[in-house]
């Protein structure tokens, strides 16, 4: 392992916003990242003080070992694809493009071509006039074509079509299978990237809640339904992050995982256990008021 | 997402790696990937099943740990002499724990008792063997 970027005790505020408090990250080499979590979390300040784009309140953000801030060496090595990506005025995609190609040294022109030509971005027409959809394409082209070594993509599918999305997600494993490169795609459409993540790191309320790889996170976290009284002997004692009732059927989601002979016991007792999805475990664990629920859940009962 | 261009797919419930070393062990099993055959390189399960591909390589260092695949330097994986066998053996061994058992609780909820059921398995051995 190589670590690319290292975030300390980092803690961001603006006035009385709270939006990154004391913030702990390694980013390694050649990994694609998720950053998830809810609006508002921090994901967009995070990526912004490691491009050295805002600065911390405190806490330090070391970009391969130096201090991003005015280092245009570090600065050249990355790349920050903003959700709200500002253009100078006037200026038509293919001068966006062509501004592009002159910053990034590893820029692969074949590749924006290819692009262009996948998103039918229109080259004569001012970015401002651009759809939401046609915005997100632009920022696409660009970060992937700029082929940076750390590159930062903030939720860039706003306005695309599911099509265009997948588009997206194909070329990007293309080119990083070709080009392995560090990748942070920040999303809300869990599922949708879920199988390209190496790692996810989740951050809720400003903090990193979840940091881990993708597979160890899947399967964390099980399902169990059944009558409500047997399902509550298998609650105690375990960290429950959900609960639902209907009736006399109750279902808790936990946190653990089940061995064979656990399973066998609990279908013996007529509960059935389901597995969580990498998007239903980051919905529960970023829950307003999640610590509050197993409790109201079992008290009900 | 999760689905692959051949129309299969994967959950996102479950380590994806384990699922892909799932995959190739069942085309080993069904025959559709022989001993000694090469298997698909870890970039061509991860285009086709759309995942990282360090997660794909997860999937096959796992089967090559398991004597599964083996490396042959330079020019890939391929199928181990006697995977099969050794595959099929593990598989028995998980068959009472994996189907029966759950098939035995779901037919006590319907109330099939033993004889009932054991008719039902005699019936649709005798019905695929006619097709």
């Amino acid at each position: 392992m190589n670590t690319v970027v290292e975030v300390n005790h980092l803690t961001k505020r603006y006035g009385a916003t709270l939006a990154l408090d004391d913030v702990g990250l390694a980013l390694e080499k050649d990994v694609i990242y998720g950053l998830l979590g809810r609006n508002g979390a921090g994901k967009t300040t995070l990526m912004s003080m490691i491009t050295a784009q805002a600065f911390p309140t405190s806490g330090a953000v070391k970009v391969y070992g130096e201090e991003p801030y005015e280092n245009s060496r570090v600065l050249r090595r990355t790349c920050f694809v903003r959700e709200n990506q500002k253009y100078p005025d006037g200026v038509k995609v293919g001068h966006a493009l062509a501004m592009a190609r002159l910053f990034f040294a590893a820029w692969d022109q074949s590749l924006a071509d290819r692009l262009v030509a996948d998103f039918q971005l229109p080259l004569h027409k001012p970015v401002r006039r651009l759809s939401r959809g046609q915005l997100s394409a632009v920022g696409v082209t660009i970060g992937m074509a700029a082929r940076a070594e750390i590159t930062f993509f903030d939720e860039p599918y706003l306005g695309l079509d599911a099509a265009a999305r997948q588009t997206f997600y194909d070329r990007l494993l293309e080119d990083y299978a070709d080009h392995p490169r560090t990748i942070v795609l920040s999303s809300h459409l869990i599922d949708e990237v879920a199988s390209l993540l190496e790692r996810i790191v989740v951050l809720d309320g400003g903090r990193v809640v979840m940091d881990e790889s993708a597979d160890d996170a899947r399967g964390r976290a099980v399902n169990v339904v059944g009558a409500s009284s047997a399902v509550e002997a298998f609650a105690a004692g375990r960290e429950v992050i959900h609960t639902e009732r209907l009736g006399r059927v109750a279902s808790v989601t936990v946190l653990g995982r089940l061995e064979g002979e656990e399973r066998a016991r609990l279908a013996a007792r007529g509960l059935e256990v389901a597995p969580v999805s990498l998007q239903q475990l980051i919905v529960r664990i970023t829950e307003p008021g999640r610590s509050a629920r197993p409790d109201e859940g079992r008290s009900r009962g | 997402m999760n689905q692959g261009s051949g129309g299969r797919t994967i959950d996102d419930t479950r380590p994806l790696f384990l699922q892909i070393a799932e995959r190739i062990e069942d085309s080993i099993v069904d025959g559709s990937l022989p001993e000694d055959a090469q298997a698909p390189s870890t970039n061509e399960l991860a285009a086709f099943y759309r995942l990282n591909p360090a997660t794909a390589a997860k999937g096959v260092n796992l089967l090559v740990d398991k004597g599964i695949l083996a490396k042959q330097r330079g020019i890939g994986m391929f199928v181990a002499p006697g995977a099969r066998r050794a595959l099929l053996a593990e598989r028995r061994a998980a068959f009472a724990a994996s189907y029966v058992e759950p098939l035995v609780v779901e037919a006590e909820k319907l109330g099939l008792d033993e004889t009932a059921l054991t008719a039902l398995l005699r019936e649709h051995f005798a019905g695929r063997k006619q097709r």
